[in-house]
């Protein structure tokens, strides 16, 4: 009883601020979306009408630009982090801090100044303007190698254009990939901090055992070194991923019109257009579309956890039963 | 025979320190070599020269002909059995045993039969879906030899395998080493500074101080024909005598003037077995382990040809179960004596402290050793008071290697 009590009572300080700072905005931003909207910006009465307007086919579009462009800087953060936290984690003692130092220099910079920097570097007279129409061109003449139905598909995905590459409308400043690029950029020190202090915890003499057992250098890194810093890499996927979902001034700045995402959207919709509910249920929209799946992973997972364990208990008994195989 | 693993010259530095220096020797195909030394003598650095995790400065290390010097870790025909085990955390005790299979990319049915026939072997079947957390500190080191056997090297390295269990556990691990390395017929190179497993497993040991080999030979060579100072004090306990040869009577044996010993009436030195041909005025450093010495009271009733007998005072008196040590003195110098429990000469008068006693020896029972006197070292006893030390006993478990 005391102890349950104990319990309570050490909890309930961050129970209350989750309830406070997530939970009930987070019901309060769902109930917005039940609601009309009055010319003044208000929140109006009861009525589905928000849900209504929703149903614009522009909108799965964008939803789904920003997932694949999240995922697009998640995975090039994770591979640029990964790397950089190894050789980190096997500095010295005294070179690592030094250079954690330096990853988290840049924070002493304000943010929107440094994206004003990466502007400048973007300028269609600069050099990496050069690099980009090098590598647009180099990603059409692979595309163009493509079976027909995946050259549609990656089309349909928007991961190609349909249009062969034009040196006058192929910008790199105002493009994806700009945003892309700055994202990682602006992201990769919370994708390196993460996977740097699992790397730290992380048993070297693993790595050492595995190649004594005969492994080359990359099978040790797959098999050992990443499942050994597993909770790292999760919450530095999740340190990404999640505010890249969310990013708005970024694809603002350097996305121009080809890269409005779900959040320069609800951004739109509640300054300029006012219109409070309609962008909760955006934001409501956008939340539902990136945790449904998650869920359905998840859930997935524990079923084929379910699974396994019953085959290692089927094989158990197996061999308790004394047939080897 | 074609010696198996061979060193040549191999030297290894870790900035200025040269933890191997000029090390030489080889290892027969199929034997249980072990390499014993304290803490930081550079026997680790040898094992993890072998291993490819270290290159070696200077010198050429040769597995079976084929010079391994260059090798990566992952193309040589060894693997290791690490001290800490570093068994996979996230992986069964089945699939840690299968990782150097899988990593080889063998067939699915071979891999299951050779694992679980490595399970057998080590008798851990009941627990192959088990995690390493799961399983206890005995049962993670049969893992760790089976992950390592299954791949079939032609050398097994053995880093302290056995340092961080408990003394039972150790003695029935000792065993079971013992039998799995008649099982498998390789060549098993073993690392400790615990010098009763090196006794009991080796074929032969080599014995290690400061990065340099003091002598490789079987145990019993090792123990009754200690080469230096560092050798006989090191493996078991030992008083050193220096002296200088005053005569040689007879071919094989010569007398020695102690210093020590010099103020006693009627002592004129001490009769010594001469296998390294001394002649007279040479200097000679004696080692006589404490178990050689007789004590009584009486005077000793049976003769032998070359005995040496000396009056002495019982200073103390340790009673240990299967032995008594005794501090003895002699004038000013102190001596180690261990004596069994003869319960069946009942008449034998027991010894107390302050007693004045008898103490005798065969002259066949002191060695005389290379190096010329015991050296300033800290690992040794003091010379002075020639107090046994049982460094092996008093160290704990090696550090890592630096």
């Amino acid at each position: 009883m005391t102890k349950k009590f104990r319990e309570v009572v050490v909890t309930a300080p961050s129970f209350l601020w989750l309830m406070l700072f997530f939970a009930i905005p987070s019901i309060i931003v769902v109930a917005f979306t039940f609601h009309g909207h009055t010319p003044n910006g208000g929140v109006g009465e009861w009525s589905l009408s928000t849900w209504r307007e929703l149903v614009d086919p522009d909108y799965p579009v964008i939803v789904w630009k920003t997932i694949r462009i999240s995922f697009e800087i998640t995975f090039w953060c994770i591979l640029l982090a990964l790397p950089c936290a190894y050789a980190i984690a096997r500095m010295k003692t005294k070179w690592r801090a030094i250079v954690a130092g330096a990853i988290m220099l840049p924070f002493w910079t304000n943010f929107v100044v440094r994206v004003f920097a990466w502007k400048t570097m973007l300028h269609p007279d600069g050099w990496l303007q050069s690099c980009y129409f090098a590598f647009i061109q180099f990603r059409a003449w692979l595309f163009d190698g493509l079976p027909p139905f995946l050259r549609d598909f990656f089309i349909w995905v928007h991961l190609a254009s349909p249009t062969p590459p034009d040196p006058a409308s192929s910008t790199i400043l105002d493009s994806e990939t700009a945003v892309i690029l700055v994202s990682v950029y602006t992201l990769l020190p919370f994708a390196i901090m993460p996977l740097y202090s699992a790397a730290e915890k992380f048993d070297f003499s693993l790595m050492e055992a595995a190649r004594d057992l005969g492994a080359k250098s990359f099978y040790a890194f797959r098999k050992v070194f990443l499942p050994g810093i597993r909770q790292g890499l999760i919450s530095a996927i999740l340190m990404v991923f999640i505010p890249a979902i969310g990013s708005y001034v970024i694809p603002q700045m350097l996305g121009g019109t080809n890269c409005v995402l779900i959040g320069n959207k609800i951004f739109m919709r509640a300054i300029q257009n006012r219109n409070i509910p309609h962008a909760s249920a955006l934001a409501t929209l956008m939340a539902v579309s990136v945790f449904l799946p998650l869920l359905c992973a998840l859930w997935w997972r524990r079923h084929q956890a379910a699974r396994e364990r019953r085959q290692v208990e089927i094989r158990a008994a197996r061999l308790m039963l004394g047939g080897t195989k | 025979m074609g010696e198996f693993l061979e060193f040549q010259g191999v030297t290894k530095r870790f900035g200025s320190v040269r933890a191997v220096n000029n090390v030489s020797f080889s290892v027969k195909r199929g034997e249980f070599f072990s390499l014993l030394g304290p803490s930081g003598c550079g026997k680790t650095t040898l094992l993890r020269l072998i291993a490819g995790f270290e290159q070696p400065d200077a010198g050429r290390i040769l597995l079976d002909g084929q010079d391994i010097t260059q090798l990566p870790p992952n193309h040589r025909n060894v693997n290791t059995v690490f001290q800490n085990y570093a068994l996979f955390p996230h992986m069964t005790v089945f699939e840690n045993i299968a990782f150097g299979l899988r990593g080889a990319r063998r067939p699915k049915d071979e891999i299951e039969h050779e694992v679980h026939a490595m399970l057998k072997l080590v008798q851990m079947e009941d627990k192959a879906e088990h995690l390493p957390s799961q399983i206890s500190g005995g049962q993670k080191q049969r893992v760790a030899s089976a992950r390592a056997l299954v791949n079939k090297p032609s050398d097994l390295l053995l880093d302290e395998p056995l340092a961080a269990l408990d003394l039972k556990l150790r003695q029935r691990m000792l065993l079971e080493l013992d039998l799995i390395h008649d099982q498998v017929g390789i060549t098993f190179l073993y690392v400790t500074h615990d010098q009763g497993e090196a006794m009991s497993l080796s074929d032969r040991i080599a014995v290690m101080h400061s990065g340099v080999c003091e002598q490789i030979a079987t145990p019993a060579e090792v123990y009754e024909a200690p080469k230096t100072s560092f050798v006989a004090s090191f493996i078991g306990d030992t008083n050193f005598f220096d002296g200088i040869v005053a005569s040689a009577p007879e071919d094989d044996y010569c007398i020695v003037e102690i210093p020590d010993f010099a103020d006693i009436e009627g002592f004129n030195g001490v009769l010594c077995y001469n296998d390294k041909k001394k002649t007279v005025g040479d200097h000679v450093n004696l080692s006589i382990r404490p178990e050689k010495f007789g004590i009584s009271i009486d005077p000793p009733k049976r003769q032998f040809a070359h005995m040496n007998a000396l009056r002495a005072k019982v200073e103390d008196i340790i009673y240990t179960g299967n032995h008594t040590n005794y501090w003895v003195s002699v004038g000013e110098r102190r001596i180690a004596v261990y004596q069994q429990h003869a319960g069946y000469l009942l008449d034998e008068k027991p010894i107390r402290w302050g007693d004045e006693v008898w103490l005798y020896w065969n002259a066949d029972s002191g060695y005389m050793l290379d190096d010329d006197a015991a050296p300033d070292d800290p690992l040794l006893p003091p010379k002075t008071s020639s107090a046994p030390a049982s460094p092996s006993r008093a160290d704990d478990a090696e550090g890592t290697a630096p």
